[in-house]
């Protein structure tokens, strides 16, 4: 540990000490040993490091955590719920033709950030998205029919003004992309699993 | 004259590590000399000694007396399904282990808790709701989890295969055992509440083929409990290795740097 | 000077900024630098060093694990099984704390033998060893609360014997244990002080080790020959001479940590910890961890509950007063041709009732703890007094250098040290 600050702290005690003493093979025979040495303890605390930093990645069970099933028998058309996974809301929205039309319908110039809305959807009835907004991550309003749904439909994020459409896609407001769709297959006609 | 003068400090530096070493050598045997006097019998094992690993076709033999015979009655709460990925099922395997079991969850959107076909995240399935309930099935002794039952007992898997087969019936002269117990040579005071679980060969089908006799079935249900209480020991071990050899190398080129830096002033003094 | 910088003699542009506005290189530089220390330390001198490592490696660790563990009855254990079987590393890092737990009272028992050995609490050392014994007492009081926190069967029984030695004072005894317990058992509450308290303390040592070391460099350290240096001939710069011996010697720690860690890391540790806490039922033998051991022994040789407690912590307690129990001049043992002996008895007799404290408390058992615990104490109450009265010394050397050096004076490679000597 002191070995390591010598270099920067006391470069006049190395010289003193090596070449000044001897003759320089030795000098030299001797700092390739103390290069191979420090060479060695720094490969060594590198690889202390590691597994501390690692530690704090998601550990095994969060990895392995289970899917959520969504049952869609009770979600009327209009209606929208919202599910927990993976510690985050999901947004499961039934959406109506007219929503579904809105959706498809936006020329792709428009969107800051294009993507059709068969790209967002397994089923175009069925919207899912993670409910966290892409700017800062609070959770957009409009799940609910009291909610303001923003100037277009979808969701409006009361943190800093963003505005989702009918596909979660982001319209205006500071967030940089859509609302993100999560992985999420239909295991029935009314039922999804999510992850 | 370099070797002479190296001599003493390497001296002192053995001293030291005896001194160390002593210390923890005297202390274990110390502290679990108290936990009775019988002999356990040492059954060998893959995963004996300092590099030894597991037998995967052992651990899932294992596994499979486990599921057969002991998940009756003992939970081992701590393990996942998905955890057999590591003793060689393939996730296919894993996935259709763990739906052969009803796995309570919820509650639902009414409320209600609800039972669900397992997911490999699920941990295994206990036997029994709670300790009560175990007890009140079991005679009123509690079947002890098996997760970690292998660090928790002296003697380790050794103690476990020991126990399976340590059963005497009828019991030596001399030993009334109680009403509901059973006579076995190695539980500390003879009298254990478990039947002999494993007790006649072919009692299970393997699905490998080997032959399932008795000493077979508890060797192999011992190494799977192995397992299950140190899944890390493989990677352990060979971390070890790699560790204590870099160890060893950057030791030899620090004592290198010393003895020559020490050189400038004579070598290490006499001390 | 009128600036109020330091006058700083580094060169790099910004260490130089920063050394005359914080003296921060200039104090290393001293301290551990050019630090004049005495030329003749054999490897004992690198338990310091090795304890100061451990010190880091468990405080390092400490935190890694405090970031997965959860202090509740219900979850603890479960939590603590989690780190070994879920968390990335976490088996590592576990076993590295609970082995290192270990390793720390190796390293310190050997640093407090060195000191005995060659009397570096003596004069002018007495705080620096008062302090020492200090942190020796604040490590156990860590590692009791650290063992409770995985609570398993040995953690509960052993919280709840230790916590009831306080029973032991006379009239507020009861109250105090209500209060360590925060309840009227070992329960929730006392889980989660005690990890409180056990992340806390670390610091606390670490702060007194920081005074550990600043009294060190005050009165600089002893030497195997007990006698102080008495000029540049005696001594070398710290860096590089002992930074490089140090590192060898904690690579070998490392080795030995490593081989613990890595093949047999529940050998120091009890299966009955690896069962799940249960206030129902004792286990058969409680038994500490083998480090307190020695104590538990002079505990159960008494059979008085307050005598035993007394005993126990004067065992510790008479450590702070050594210095002035023992009055002999002399430092190193190896000028006291008697007093080594009794040292080196005292030595074994540690052992004897470390095995002892191991031992069930009947029979040939209790004899044994009761001798080893009466010589314990006759050592430093009796022996030392006697000695320093009665024991003829062989004569010291003249000097450091004229002992350890061959040929009794400067080799042509000493005389080559000493121009930096005063660097």
């Amino acid at each position: 540990m002191a070995d390591t600050l010598a270099p920067s702290s006391s470069p006049e005690m190395g010289g003193a000490h090596g070449e000044g003493a001897h003759g320089p093979d030795q000098g030299t025979k001797r700092d390739f040993l103390k290069l191979a040495a420090g060479s060695f303890a720094a490969v060594g605390v590198g690889a202390i490091v590691w597994p501390f930093i690692h530690s704090m990645n998601p550990a095994k069970d969060v990895l392995a955590l289970a899917s959520t099933d969504v049952n869609l028998a009770h979600i009327t058309e209009g209606q929208a719920v919202t599910v927990m996974w993976r510690g985050k809301p999901v947004f499961v929205r039934h959406r109506t033709a007219q929503e579904i039309q809105e959706a498809e319908t936006v020329p792709l110039g428009e969107l800051r950030d294009p993507q059709p809305d068969s790209a967002r959807v397994e089923r175009k009835p069925w919207l899912v998205v993670l409910g966290v907004c892409t700017h800062l991550g609070c959770v957009p309003l409009g799940q609910r029919p009291t909610d303001a749904r923003g100037d277009f439909g979808g969701w409006f994020c009361p943190c800093h003004g963003s505005h989702y459409d009918t596909s979660g896609r982001i319209r205006r407001g500071p967030a940089p992309t859509n609302l993100a769709v999560p992985e999420y297959s239909f295991t029935s006609d009314t039922q999804i699993r999510i992850g | 004259m370099m070797p002479v003068r190296k001599l003493p400090a390497l001296k002192l530096k053995a001293a030291a590590l005896a001194a160390a070493l002593s210390l923890g050598l005297m202390a274990a045997p110390g502290a679990q000399a108290a936990e009775g006097n019988i002999e356990i019998p040492d059954t060998r094992y893959s995963f004996d000694g300092l590099f030894g690993t597991f037998d995967r076709g052992e651990l899932q033999r294992g596994f499979q007396v486990y599921k057969e015979v002991c998940a009756a009655c003992h939970s081992m709460r701590l393990l996942s399904y998905r955890n057999l990925r590591d003793i060689g099922l393939s996730a296919e395997q894993v996935a259709a282990v763990a739906a052969s079991y009803q796995i309570q969850d919820g509650p639902n959107d009414d409320g209600e808790m609800f039972e669900r076909p397992g997911r490999a995240s699920d941990r295994f399935r206990r036997p029994f709701p709670n300790d009560a309930a175990a007890r009140a099935a079991n005679n009123g002794a509690l079947p002890p989890d098996l997760s970690v039952i292998v660090k928790a007992r002296v003697g380790g898997a050794d103690y476990i295969h020991a126990l399976l087969t340590g059963y005497e019936d009828p019991p030596p002269a001399g030993v009334t055992v109680m009403e509901g117990m059973y006579y076995n040579k190695y539980f500390p005071g003879h009298q254990i509440g478990m039947a002999p679980p494993i007790n006649s060969d072919g009692q299970i089908q393997y699905a490998d083929g080997t032959r399932a006799t008795v000493d077979q079935m508890t060797r192999d249900v011992s190494a799977f409990l192995a397992w299950a209480a140190e899944p890390e020991l493989e990677t352990r071990r060979a971390m070890g290795v790699r560790i204590i050899l870099f160890l060893i190398i950057l030791g030899g080129l620090t004592y290198a740097v010393k003895r020559k830096i020490w050189a400038r002033v004579g070598g290490d003094p006499v001390t | 000077m009128a600036s109020g910088l330091h006058e700083s003699s580094f060169t790099n542009p910004v260490v130089r900024w920063i050394d005359q506005r914080m003296p921060v290189f200039t104090m290393m530089q001293k301290e551990y630098g050019t630090f004049p220390t005495p030329r003749n330390f054999n490897y004992f001198w690198n338990f310091g060093a090795l304890a100061m490592i451990n010190l880091m490696i468990m405080i390092a660790t400490g935190i890694f694990l405090a970031m997965n563990y959860t202090a509740h009855t219900s979850l603890a254990f479960e939590s603590v099984e989690r780190i070994m079987r879920d968390v990335n590393y976490g088996w590592l890092i576990r076993y590295v704390h609970m082995n290192g737990a270990s390793m720390f009272f190796i390293v310190v028992i050997v640093h407090i033998w060195r000191n005995l050995y060659y009397g570096s609490y003596k004069a002018p050392r007495e705080l620096l060893w008062m302090l020492g014994v200090t942190i020796f007492l604040l490590m156990m009081a860590t590692a009791f609360m650290g063992y409770v926190l995985p609570w398993g069967q040995m953690s509960f029984w052993g919280a709840t014997v230790i916590t009831n030695l306080f029973s032991a004072i006379p009239l507020v005894g009861d109250a105090i244990v209500t209060l360590l317990w925060g309840g009227f058992s070992v329960d929730n509450p006392t889980l989660n002080r005690f990890f409180s308290l056990h992340y806390l303390l670390p610091f606390v040592i670490a702060g007194v080790v920081f005074l550990h070391i600043a009294a060190l460099h005050i009165t600089g350290s002893n030497n195997p020959l007990g006698i102080e240096p008495k000029g540049p001939q005696d001594t070398l710069p710290f860096h590089p001479y002992y930074t490089i011996k140090d590192s060898v010697g904690i690579i070998v720690y490392l080795i030995v940590f490593a081989f613990l860690v890595f093949f047999s890391p529940n050998y120091l540790g009890h299966p009955d910890n690896y069962i799940p806490a249960n206030p129902l039922v004792t286990p058969a033998h409680i038994v500490p961890e083998w480090y307190f051991l020695p104590f538990y022994a002079i505990l159960r040789a008494v059979p008085n509950k307050l005598g035993g407690v007394l005993m126990m912590f004067g065992a510790i307690a008479i450590l702070f007063v050594l210095p002035w129990l023992d009055r002999s001049p002399v430092r190193s043992m190896r000028f006291r041709p008697i007093a080594k002996w009794f040292l080196m008895l005292w030595g074994v007799n540690f052992f004897v009732l470390m095995w002892a404290g191991g031992m069930p408390a009947e029979g040939v058992y209790v004899l044994i703890a009761r001798l080893s615990t009466a010589y314990y104490f006759a050592y430093f109450l009796v022996i030392l007094p006697l000695l320093a009265k009665i024991e003829r010394p062989l004569p010291l050397p003249e000097s450091i250098a004229k002992a350890v050096l061959r040929g009794g004076g400067p080799l042509p490679g000493a005389a080559v040290a000493k121009p930096m000597e005063k660097a």
